[in-house]
């Protein structure tokens, strides 16, 4: 009986300090989170002076540009996975993966091949682990990312895009490109970019989500501007294909900067919850431990009392036999 | 009044640098010097890795780095957006010079020049205001 008590004060110590470390790390993620969420904020300008500018461009030029044109025969898509680099999330990564799993069988039905980007170390694992090939992966900032981080995924993406395009300008007869011709790019050449990214709704509610990042479409929520606020007729310098040039690339990283932003909250968010979860469990099985626990000691002392107590009967009747 | 002042906002890509009225702004285009005044046409340009002055209301001055970006002017809303901006006071002058020279010594890709510019545009930005 001792020695199970032992065992039980045992699983108590441990499941005490377990709980000190799912506590902190309950405290840090919602910490963080009022940080990204800062984040997001601050980004809202910088990403809605962008939109303004895309659209005026768009409503008032006729400028075909790469980025914005549909494929006639999409063949190929990119699909940007942005998960998490550590774990202990709840379902944040599984969700995730699942959603992107759905998408790149949607992808595969229209007949597409599908291209993997990768962020987040958990993303790598998955799709490594299955042996499937990723063209690029980054990691080591799905917490906390900046602005360079997303300009370095935009600038890969938008070259695969370009890449695409001139394989279709090269191609006159219009039919499907040859794939030989543009090989020779390090990057292999897509006709669409689709981001799988969690969407931060609230506290509560993150859910995976799925957005088509290229070819743009510039209709961001607000279609034509509204009636009373009528965008001005903009003059461009040097010219309007100059600007969208320079426009439309930094619009891409700003979008993607802003999953990324999303993705980092939603994980931290997710983060909170489960460590939440797993330090009232903590709580539950100290309790029931102790209980437990209780329970032998008096167990233990009931026999150790009634030991004495027959001993001392036995004692009593054998002096009084003598 | 409010008519014949300029509300400018100096935006980068993860925060708000510089928002208030002014009366004169200065940028440099891919074209050239820009100029802005209250009841600018409307316009939409391309900017260079430079100072951006801006002249508030009373005549203080605003000097800020900025990597590139664009500007756009219209009803008296200026709106400069880039990746990276610094106001002048922001600015560590000696920080500046280090990172310059780090990324002149650096290999001479893409990466490195767009971080000489920068830093040349936050030294430039300094001597201005100082």
């Amino acid at each position: 009986m001792a020695a199970s008590l032992r065992e039980l004060r045992a699983k108590i110590r441990s499941t005490q300090a377990t709980k000190k470390i799912t506590r902190a790390m309950e405290l840090i993620a919602a910490s963080r989170i009022i940080k990204a969420q800062a984040r997001a904020t601050a980004a809202a300008p910088y990403a809605r002076e962008l939109t303004r500018a895309v659209s005026a461009l768009a409503t008032f030029t006729q400028v075909e540009h790469p980025l914005t044109t549909e494929a006639e025969n999409p063949e190929r898509a990119a699909m940007l996975v942005v998960t998490s680099d550590r774990g202990l999330a709840g379902a944040y990564s599984s969700s995730l993966l699942r959603e992107a799993e759905r998408l790149v069988e949607k992808l595969h039905q229209e007949g597409k091949e599908v291209d993997l980007y990768v962020s987040g170390r958990k993303g790598i694992t998955y799709y490594s682990f299955r042996q499937r090939e990723m063209v690029d992966s980054w990691s080591g900032f799905s917490d906390n990312p900046r602005y360079d981080d997303a300009r370095e995924i935009g600038a890969e993406l938008t070259k695969a895009m370009l890449a695409g395009q001139v394989g279709v300008e090269g191609d006159d007869s219009g039919g499907p490109k040859d794939d030989d011709s543009d090989e020779a790019h390090d990057v292999p050449a897509v006709d669409e970019v689709h981001v799988v990214f969690t969407r931060f709704r609230s506290m509560l509610v993150q859910e995976p989500d799925v957005i088509r990042l290229l070819p743009l479409q510039v209709v961001e929520g607000e279609e034509k501007p509204a009636d009373d606020e009528v965008l001005p007729l903009y003059e461009f310098e040097p010219s309007s294909e100059e600007v969208l040039d320079a426009l439309l690339p930094r619009y891409v990283q700003a979008r993607i900067y802003f999953c990324l932003l999303q993705a980092a909250a939603s994980e931290l968010a997710a983060r909170q919850r489960a460590m939440k979860s797993a330090t009232d469990n903590a709580d539950d099985l100290i309790q029931q431990y102790t209980r437990i626990a209780n329970q032998a000691r008096q167990a233990g002392i009931t026999q150790e009392i009634s030991e004495i107590v027959g001993g001392a009967n036995a004692l009593a009747d054998a002096t009084a036999e003598r | 009044m409010a008519d014949d002042l300029l509300r400018v906002e100096v935006v980068s890509a993860d925060s708000e640098v510089w928002s208030g009225d002014a009366e004169f702004v200065l940028a440099r285009t891919t074209d050239g010097e820009l100029g802005v005044l209250p009841q600018h046409a409307p316009l939409l340009s391309v900017l260079v890795e430079s100072v951006v002055l801006i002249r508030g209301e009373g005549g203080d001055t605003q000097f800020a780095a900025i990597d590139g970006g664009f500007i756009s002017v219209a009803d008296n809303r200026v709106s400069i957006l880039c990746e990276q901006a610094a106001l002048s006071e922001d600015i560590d002058a000696g920080e500046a010079r280090q990172d310059l020279e780090r990324a002149q010594s650096d290999s001479d890709d893409e990466d490195a020049a767009r971080q000489v510019r920068w830093a040349e545009a936050r030294i430039e930005a300094t001597e201005k205001a100082g």
